[in-house]
């Protein structure tokens, strides 16, 4: 007796939602936007999330980078005198790190010199790298043409360089860099090898110097030989020379799980061999879990905006439901007085909101989909569309069906039969 | 026993701070088979009484009795129950559901009954030949004329073989012949047994069933109370 009857209270909703196509049309866009948005966002903030973590994975989430700093002005200026300023890391450090931590894989140091290279009139004012074989495979540069620098270039001390791939483009621009020779000054290098690496930025508020692809690679040896241990810079018309032995050190770690510990021997061993911080230590692995963090946050934020305008929808389902609830006040009078229960008018309402917030839904998946898609063709931003987000954009519409469906049947079911029968 | 018993009913309606008595000691039987009409001026208590007959409204005070049961304390949902099996209505003005054909509107109680959607249809097409709808089944209420759509009112009130069938000024709406075909119709289904109260203002209405309540200011006029 008590027969409720799932196919025919689905059909006849469709029945009646299709009497007012434009009417259910509408109350419809307003979840198909809510739910699009929400979707095209989350892809949006995901797509930014993995961007971000794989740049920083390119980092090396095995290494520790280690930055040499140079400290404030103020903390030089009592040794102004001597007009050479020291600090950074050393090769003491180096080999301390190298030789005394566990777990330690390998370091690559690295040392730097601004200088200006050309090949007759192309010049670029770029950074020349003093650096180690094993530089490339570190910090997953890829070798375009020739090779890296090798074990015998670095120990004859060699004359020969690595041009990165914009540096290369720039001087030799129909290119035949291969054999070539690049000048700086007096000093005559020989390209033997081309390189391209990821673009560094700044990660976790802390800016990565260099470009690799305009950079210029030599063996560390050669650099130490050529340019002696202290590099001149020009400021504001004085020269200052400074002594850095070393711009960067790499350190590979064994083990994604030693990486915290190492990084904590090594920031005890800087502290005790460094009066000032005149370094700075990177952690991409760090800097992985943080972007994560954030993004996730990001992520949050810009799903709850959309979700706004899923409410907005839901608003307007139960705006259209309940005028219709009062348009179509005989109906249910005389539904009642034909032995329809409370639950009966219920369902009947509840049905068609639900059906108008999962079709509405439904398309809002579609597009959903689609918008993303295009976002990634048109603007060029990464994005990705998780199944998660489909299933909870989903479920959303659902539970705003219900929710926002409730009300208006509710009003429905509790009106007197007899006045709804005398309604005209 | 009578089909359908009232005892001594009152039904009150608080409006205000004052009470007023719609139906004041209504007592009267009907026999099953039967066909009564229930005459009255307007005001004076009608619609109550037949809201109260078709279960859509519950006595202040008082007993109905209705196939050996007293309906008058019932919820909601066992009036419901009541209206579904035990009641048909035929309305004055119709009141079909206008996007449901002529099929889907007599299946309606059926509906609520929970029967089958075949077993539904195949009574449905069966009660609107009854009413000589053969060639209409699937036409809407706009479709139909007055006569028509009345006709469909009636075939949809004895959809679930009800134990009786109230009538609340059936011909009120129509010309005079097409009234008198729904009155023969009526008649016809009365003589094949259906129990039948008629609400109307009209005597000649009246004048053609087996006995006329006369209803003034809430109280049957005596001698018409028909114990």
């Amino acid at each position: 007796m008590i027969g409720f009857q799932l196919k025919r209270t689905l059909k006849s909703g469709l029945k009646s939602l299709w009497l007012h196509k434009m009417r259910s049309g509408l109350t419809m866009l307003g979840i198909t936007f809510g739910v699009c948005s929400v979707i095209a966002m989350l892809a949006i903030g995901t797509g930014a999330s993995e961007e971000a973590q794989e740049q920083i994975r390119k980092l090396g989430s095995h290494n520790i980078i280690i930055q040499s700093v140079k400290p404030p002005e103020s903390q030089s200026a009592g040794d102004s005198t001597s007009r050479i300023s020291e600090y950074g890391i050393t090769y003491k450090d180096a080999a301390l790190i190298r030789d005394t931590v566990p777990d330690v894989v390998r370091t690559v140091p690295t040392r730097k010199v601004r200088a200006n290279v050309y090949v007759q009139n192309r010049r670029i004012d770029t950074d020349i790298v003093g650096t180690v074989p094993w530089y490339a495979e570190v910090n997953n540069a890829t070798v375009l043409r020739g090779g890296f620098l090798t074990q015998g270039h670095l120990q004859r001390k060699a004359g020969v360089c690595v041009l990165g791939k914009d540096a290369a483009d720039v001087l030799f621009p129909l290119g035949d860099a291969l054999g070539s020779v690049v000048l700086q000054g007096e000093l005559r290098f020989k390209v033997i090898g081309i390189i391209t690496s990821f673009a560094r930025g700044e990660f976790g508020g802390k800016k990565l110097q260099g470009d690799p692809n305009s950079e210029v690679y030599i063996p560390l040896t050669t650099m130490n030989l050529f340019y002696g241990p202290n590099t001149m810079h020009q400021s504001g018309g004085t020269f200052t020379s400074e002594r850095v032995d070393l711009h960067e050190l790499t350190v590979q770690v064994q083990s994604l799980d030693d990486v915290r510990r190492v990084e904590a021997v090594i920031a005890q061993i800087l502290r005790n061999s460094h009066s000032k911080e005149d370094y700075q230590l990177i952690v991409p692995l760090q800097l992985l879990v943080q972007a994560r963090r954030t993004q996730w946050i990001f992520s949050i934020v810009l799903g709850s905006i959309a979700a706004i305008s899923l409410l907005v929808g839901g608003i307007g389902i139960m705006n259209i439901t309940l005028a219709t609830v009062m348009e179509r006040t005989r109906e249910i009078g005389i539904r009642r007085a034909m032995g329809a229960k409370r639950r009966h008018i219920i369902f009947q309402f509840l049905t068609e909101t639900l059906l108008l917030a999962l079709i509405g839904g439904g398309l809002g998946i579609a597009f959903g989909v689609l918008a993303p898609y295009l976002v990634q063709r048109l603007a060029g931003m990464r994005t990705i569309v998780r199944l998660w987000s489909l299933l909870l954009a989903f479920g959303i519409s659902a539970a705003v069906g219900i929710i926002f469906g409730i009300y208006p049947a509710y009003r429905a079911a509790n009106m007197d039969p007899i006045e709804a029968l005398r309604h005209e | 026993m009578p089909l359908a018993e009232m005892k001594d009913i009152w039904r009150t309606y608080r409006m205000g701070s004052t009470l007023l008595h719609a139906l004041r000691g209504v007592s009267f039987s009907i026999e099953q088979g039967q066909m009564i009409s229930i005459m009255g001026p307007s005001g004076s208590g009608k619609s109550t009484l037949l809201n109260l007959l078709g279960c859509l409204d519950t006595p202040t005070r008082g007993e109905y009795i209705l196939g050996g049961r007293n309906v008058a304390q019932l919820d909601d949902n066992e009036l419901s129950e009541i209206r579904s099996t035990e009641i048909g209505f035929i309305f004055q003005s119709y009141n079909l559901i206008t996007q449901l054909n002529v099929v889907e509107n007599i299946e309606i109680p059926l509906y609520y009954q929970g029967m089958s959607e075949r077993e539904s249809y195949e009574r449905a097409v069966e009660l609107a030949e009854r009413v000589g709808l053969s060639q209409r089944l699937t036409h809407v209420p706009t479709e139909l004329s007055g006569g028509e759509r009345q006709r469909v009112g009636v075939a949809r009130a004895l959809a679930s073989s009800p134990l009786i069938v109230l009538a609340d000024e059936p011909t009120g709406n129509l010309d005079t012949k097409t009234g008198n075909q729904i009155l023969t119709l009526l008649h016809q289904l009365n003589d094949e047994g259906v129990t039948m109260i008629v609400v109307t203002h009209d005597p000649r209405v009246a004048a053609e069933t087996e006995r006329t309540l006369r209803l003034v200011d809430g109280q049957l006029q005596d001698g018409t109370d028909g114990t």
